[in-house]
């Protein structure tokens, strides 16, 4: 987990078998028996929890509002952890991407769900790194393309 | 667009450090503080302290004027109520959301058992 970016991270017992758990967090029938801020409903789930793999839930809160949320898996361990990218559709308040990783660990009368929902700073920082090197690399070329230019007869 | 989650970034990496926290908690209380104010409570050295209001400054965290010889430090409360925004937003989200998917894998262990039976 990266150490300075954002992150909430929420903690639950669960009295169900991990395997269970880890059913209804990923299957869009689990889905949609969950997912949202409040009792709304949800309208329409997919998913398909392989790595690459992605998910859409569209759903509707108490005051009416729709919200969809879409994201990627990035990994997939049945029953002990999954980790997805998160994006909200045409959502204006938070129009970034972030990630969510879920832990699951077998405990006496259940499952301990551990959620981690946070920035992607590492992310952030590589794409900033990436684009440091090829701004870099664009001189050097552009560079040696001048020189080759003054060599040529 | 991009800037709202790269603010967020520098808000919470500022908020990372203890003496950082304890800085904008000293300025929460009060109507600005000067540098030697904020910097007597901690064992740490004036120009550690002026680092630290360096990285709290870059996070538009505080808001530091200038007059004589004095730096009033303010806290600038933006940047932080969005970062508090943030996680509430997803705290309300996830409570809520991981409330109910207890109850339906609770649900849905006791028909397995049943069944096993």
């Amino acid at each position: 987990m990266t150490s300075t970016g954002p992150s909430l991270t929420l903690v639950r017992r669960i009295k169900a078998r991990p395997s269970i758990v880890f059913d209804a967090l990923t299957t869009p029938e689990g889905i949609a028996h969950w997912w949202g801020p409040d009792a709304g409903p949800v309208l329409a789930a997919e998913a398909e929890p392989r790595v690459g793999g992605r998910f859409r839930v569209r759903f509707r809160m108490l005051d009416a509002s729709e919200h969809e949320s879409t994201g990627t898996y990035l990994e997939v361990d049945p029953p002990r952890r999954l980790t997805m990218t998160w994006r909200w559709v045409g959502g204006v308040e938070d129009p970034g991407e972030s990630r969510v990783e879920i832990v699951l660990r077998a405990i006496a009368d259940g499952t301990e769900l551990t959620l981690t929902h946070s920035l992607l700073h590492d992310e952030a920082t590589r794409t900033s790194h990436e684009r440091g090197w090829t701004g870099s690399l664009d001189k050097l070329e552009r560079h040696f393309a001048s020189l080759a230019q003054r060599r040529s007869p | 667009m991009v800037n709202y989650h790269d603010r967020l970034d520098r808000t919470f990496a500022a908020l990372v450090d203890p003496t950082r926290r304890a800085i904008l908690a000293r300025l929460e209380r009060g109507d600005g503080a000067s540098v030697s104010e904020l910097a007597a409570p901690f064992a740490i050295k004036l120009p550690a302290v002026m680092k630290h209001l360096d990285v709290l400054d870059a996070a538009g965290l505080i808001t530091r004027t200038k007059a004589g010889r004095t730096v009033t430090v303010r806290l600038a409360a933006d940047p932080m109520r969005e970062a508090m925004d943030w996680l509430r937003r997803y705290e309300r989200f996830w409570s809520s959301s991981l409330d109910r998917l207890a109850a339906y894998a609770e649900r849905k262990e006791t028909e397995a058992r049943r069944r096993d039976r």
